[in-house]
């Protein structure tokens, strides 16, 4: 029986993980966290007295069917959690686990490594007490806790609305949910929205019931930048009509979306093509997540689509792990699983245009903003860099130049803002500014985790 | 079609060919430098910085040690620091017989005027207290240094720029041919130049150049791995180099740690890739903890390599073509490059515009590879068993 | 102007909404004596605490993490015994040494 390999817990990673046992394989499934369910769907620990279905409100349902569907699984599979992959090469998983180092070899792997999310740099975003807007949803099913005593939701995403009412139902003071893209741009794409009318109406309710709860909501505002010595202390934001306003709080939920988590999938030799929509780099997949002999990338981390088109995309690829082992497929099952991928992604492609990336920020941001937070590069840095004689024109040699994405996170939060600071320098189309290539680590690991295993 | 006449072009900015446009061009003669990608890109951009006089080949010392001078005074040479600093290089011994290794190479370099300071067990732990246990004995050269490679080709291409060397990127040579008694240099991008000289700097590509007229090397690729950790509290001042070549590590005054090993793995100058395997950075890490304990903890936070070309016998090819005067070649610096990159575009320009140089580098002739070249014992560890000659440089 | 009532009514950053119960921890943050419970994040601990995580290793401006998720590594935080850890994936354990500063880490060592 072949070896097949799923690196990732949620929704993707559990859904393969059946189809796989259901013809009768044992797959190795690999989570970083020490709990399945992705970051979306994550269950908090049994110590934690948290309401998860209150949490979860429309999704409950969802959550509970997935962490079940685990439970009849785990026993059937061979379950490695709190297990790292640090690197791939020649067919073999390299992990990390209680800081020990391992190998895992796969004849086939799929990767279901989820997302985080995008970020634009902003004055004043390294303060103590701004968070992203994905970890403050975390922490809260997590740990229990809230990021703050009175927060700002900042940004533009769909999941701004979703985390503000979590936040809210959690007894949160909440100073503002401030929305940076214009309502217009939420109006022009309506026609990929529609794709999924059931989630369009939900976002629509969560905008509507934090208006009802007497909570500012401001459409369009541009953020100037977040205050404070030590930490937070308020925002400033320009708001639709142009005033500047400051809002005052003790912590900030910012975020632009999501981007996937694509180091493994280059590590394993998948290729990427600049997509316009998202304006980022994505992996190259067929229609059921092909992306190399014996590579299948499904979920977040292939193609942003949700958890629902993560757990189809997680089907469909092990379906296509199946019948490329020469086990026919239904074919009918496949095309309903395309159809249902192509929509989600589709309406995904509608929220990235409601939701926009800010671009104008990119290009309006002080040069003493700090772009790399590892490495504390600013803006102004990566700018002079590339308008000096001779100057690099590529985000790789930018790096190489300035330290941006050099330091621990390898790029993860600054590599798409960095594209576009690039970019703007030098007025070259994005595309042409490349993107940040990874090597192995894709995390840091310690010396000592080497002692144990001799060569 | 864009046709150029100038006195030389030179072939590839990495680290030797933008040093020789520098010194050509400080001396009155116009140039043309010509780079496939963008300068300082490959393993000129991407070494470990080390700038060691201490362990040299015998004949390579008077070479070496004019380029030190150069390194010395780079400041005021080129403009830019590029994070030169003299922070001295330890070599360490694990055993008496490595320490004899180090007492040979003592000799050698005490020879041509180095000052080396021999350091007994006790002495090693007092001086450097977070060495491991387990060392025998060291040498130490205060005269060593180290620089920061991504910043210095670019820097010193800037600077020869200034001084009005062309300098064009993205443009591969496709032909260099002989026309009259210069030459005619095209490229991917239209662009044809005629000069009197031309220069072979092109690293890992330069075969084909040196083969369009009649000689070659058997050069091959490999790539050095190489793997920095997260930024500690600053302590390690010089270069430690274990003589075995297991390992070799500085740590920079941000606080990471810089390290690097044998075997170095095959590079694909093709693809224009060089990988690094994880076996090798889980081999590099042990080897890194063996010698400097108080790293263990230290979490390593990146990797990269670059290509690199090189020769059996472990020593470049610098100096002008056996077959065709006029034409001079510099590459296959096998590892090496970096301290002595100054030093070549010196020389390369003594050549060219005195025709003659007072820098001994006979030792490097192309013609040496028209005889069977002694291998260097090099060659059997510090490779991965397929990379010698067999994976061939392009 | 910020409201600072509403900033010193906790003593940390994070707000505790739902309780945790299990077996109560002991660590100490920059020679403080804190309490946790177990299950708690090193991070959870130190931002329940306070509102700084580390100092950046260059300029020394302090950082409470970001990404809480175990992507943005900027919560590494020191052990005190030159080990440092990635405060939002590490658990909190009884008797942690936890230091915020990297010169008390050096000092330490």
């Amino acid at each position: 029986m072949p070896d097949v390999v799923i690196v990732g817990g949620g929704p993707a990673g559990i859904r393969a993980a059946s189809i796989l046992v259901e013809a009768g394989l044992r797959p190795v499934l690999v989570n970083e966290a020490r709990e399945v369910g992705g970051q979306g769907y994550r269950k908090p620990a049994r110590s934690l007295a948290l309401d998860i279905n209150a949490l979860m409100g429309s999704e409950a349902g969802k959550y509970q069917r997935l962490h079940s569907l685990f439970a009849s699984l785990r026993e059937r599979i061979d379950y490695r959690p709190g297990t790292l992959v640090w690197g791939i090469h020649e067919k073999t998983l390299h992990t990390l686990s209680d800081d020990v180092a391992g190998t895992i070899p796969y004849d086939a792997l799929i990767l279901a490594t989820g997302a985080t999310d995008r970020i634009m740099p902003l004055p004043g975003w390294t303060l103590p007490g701004v968070f992203t807007l994905g970890g403050a949803q975390v922490i809260l099913k997590d740990q229990g806790c809230l990021i703050g005593s009175r927060i700002v939701f900042l940004g533009s995403s769909p999941l701004l609305f979703l985390a503000a009412l979590q936040y809210r139902r959690s007894g949160a003071s909440i100073a503002a949910v401030v929305d940076t893209t214009p309502f217009s741009a939420k109006r022009a794409a309506i026609r990929d929205l529609a794709a999924s009318p059931r989630t369009l109406a939900r976002g629509v309710m969560y905008r509507t019931a934090l208006h009802m709860a007497g909570i500012p909501v401001l459409d369009g505002a541009t953020p100037l930048g977040i205050d404070g010595k030590d930490h937070v202390e308020g925002v400033r934001v320009k708001d639709s009509r142009g005033r500047e306003r400051l809002i005052s709080c003790d912590a900030v939920a910012y975020g632009h979306g999501l981007k996937p988590e694509t180091q493994l999938a280059e590590l394993a030799g998948a290729r990427f093509r600049f997509d316009p929509d998202f304006r980022l780099w994505l992996p190259e997949t067929d229609l059921d997540g092909r992306a190399g002999a014996d590579l299948y990338l499904a979920g977040d981390g292939a193609a942003i689509g949700g958890a629902d088109a993560a757990e189809a995309s997680g089907a469909l690829a092990a379906h296509a792990l199946l019948a490329d082992m020469g086990r026919p497929q239904s074919e009918t099952e496949l095309v309903r699983l395309r159809r249902q991928v192509e929509r989600l992604r589709r309406f995904q492609k509608g929220l990235a245009q409601a939701f926009a990336w800010p671009i104008a920020q990119a290009a309006a941001l002080p040069d003493e903003t700090i772009a790399c937070r590892c490495e504390a590069v600013t803006v102004g840095e990566i700018r002079a860099a590339v308008q000096a004689p001779l100057g690099p024109r590529e985000v790789n040699r930018v790096k190489a130049i300035t330290r941006c994405g050099m330091g621990r996170c390898q790029g993860r939060f600054c590599g798409p803002a960095l594209q576009e600071i690039v970019a703007g320098a030098c007025e070259a189309p994005i595309a042409e500014a490349g993107r940040l290539r990874i090597q192995a680590p894709v995390k840091p690991i310690p010396l000592h985790a080497a002692l144990e295993l001799e060569p | 079609m864009t046709t150029k006449t100038t006195r030389v072009v030179v072939v590839g900015g990495g680290l030797i060919g933008t040093w020789t446009a520098f010194f050509l061009v400080k001396r009155g003669w116009d140039v043309v430098l010509i780079e496939k990608g963008v300068v300082g890109a490959q393993s000129s951009g991407v070494n470990f910085g080390n700038l060691r006089l201490q362990g040299r080949h015998p004949g390579q010392y008077p070479l070496s040690l004019r380029s030190q001078a150069i390194w010395e005074e780079i400041e005021g040479l080129i403009g830019d620091r590029c994070e030169f600093e003299r922070t001295g290089h330890l070599y360490v011994a694990m055993n008496e017989a490595e320490q004899e290794k180090l007492e040979q190479h003592a000799r050698v370099a005490e020879g041509h005027g180095l000052a080396i300071e021999r350091i007994g067990r006790d002495e090693l732990r007092r001086r450097w207290p977070w060495l491991g246990e387990g060392l025998q004995a060291a040498t130490y050269s205060a005269r060593d240094a180290t620089a920061n490679p991504r910043l210095v080709s670019l820097a010193v291409a800037r600077a020869a720029q200034r001084l009005g060397a062309e300098i064009v990127e993205h443009t591969r040579v496709t032909e260099v041919r002989r026309n009259g008694v210069g030459f005619t240099v095209e490229t991917d991008t239209g662009l044809v130049v005629d000069c009197n000289a031309v220069v072979n700097s092109a690293g890992a590509w330069a075969l084909a150049i040196a083969e369009a007229f009649g000689e070659t090397a058997p050069m091959f690729a490999a790539g050095p791995p190489q793997f920095v950790t997260e930024p500690i509290p600053y302590q390690v001042v010089p270069s430690v180099q274990a003589v075995d070549g297991s390992v070799i590590f500085r740590q920079i005054p941000r606080g990471n740690v810089i390290f690097a090993g044998y075997p170095r793995t095959a590079a694909d100058p093709v693809l224009n890739r060089a990988p690094v395997p994880p076996n090798k950075t889980l081999s590099g890490m042990r080897n890194l903890v063996r010698i400097a304990p108080f790293l263990r903890s230290a979490q390593v936070i990146r990797v990269w390599s670059g290509i690199e070309g090189y020769l059996p016998d472990m020593l470049p090819v610098i100096g002008e073509s056996e077959t065709t005067p006029g034409l001079f070649h510099a590459f296959g610096f096998c590892g090496h490059g970096f301290q002595v990159g100054p030093g070549v575009g010196a020389v390369l320009a003594d050549l060219i515009v005195d025709g003659r140089t007072d820098t001994p580098i006979a030792p490097f002739s192309i013609s040496r590879f028209r005889n069977a070249v002694q291998v260097s014992d090099k060659l059997a560890h510090e490779f991965d068993a397929p990379a010698a000659p067999g994976g061939r440089a392009g | 102007m910020p409201d600072e009532t509403k900033q010193t009514a906790h003593k940390g950053q994070f707000v505790r909404v739902v309780p945790r119960h299990g077996t109560k921890l002991r660590l100490t943050i920059d020679g403080a004596a804190v309490e946790a419970v177990e299950g708690d994040s090193l991070l959870a601990v130190l931002l329940l605490n306070g509102r700084v995580v580390r100092h950046l290793e260059f300029g020394g401006e302090p950082r409470a993490g970001f990404c809480l998720m175990g992507a943005c590594q900027d919560c590494w935080v020191s052990l005190g015994n030159s080990e440092r850890v990635r405060a939002c994936t590490t658990l909190a354990a009884d008797g942690m040494v936890l230091w915020t500063n990297p010169r008390k880490d050096n000092v330490d060592a």
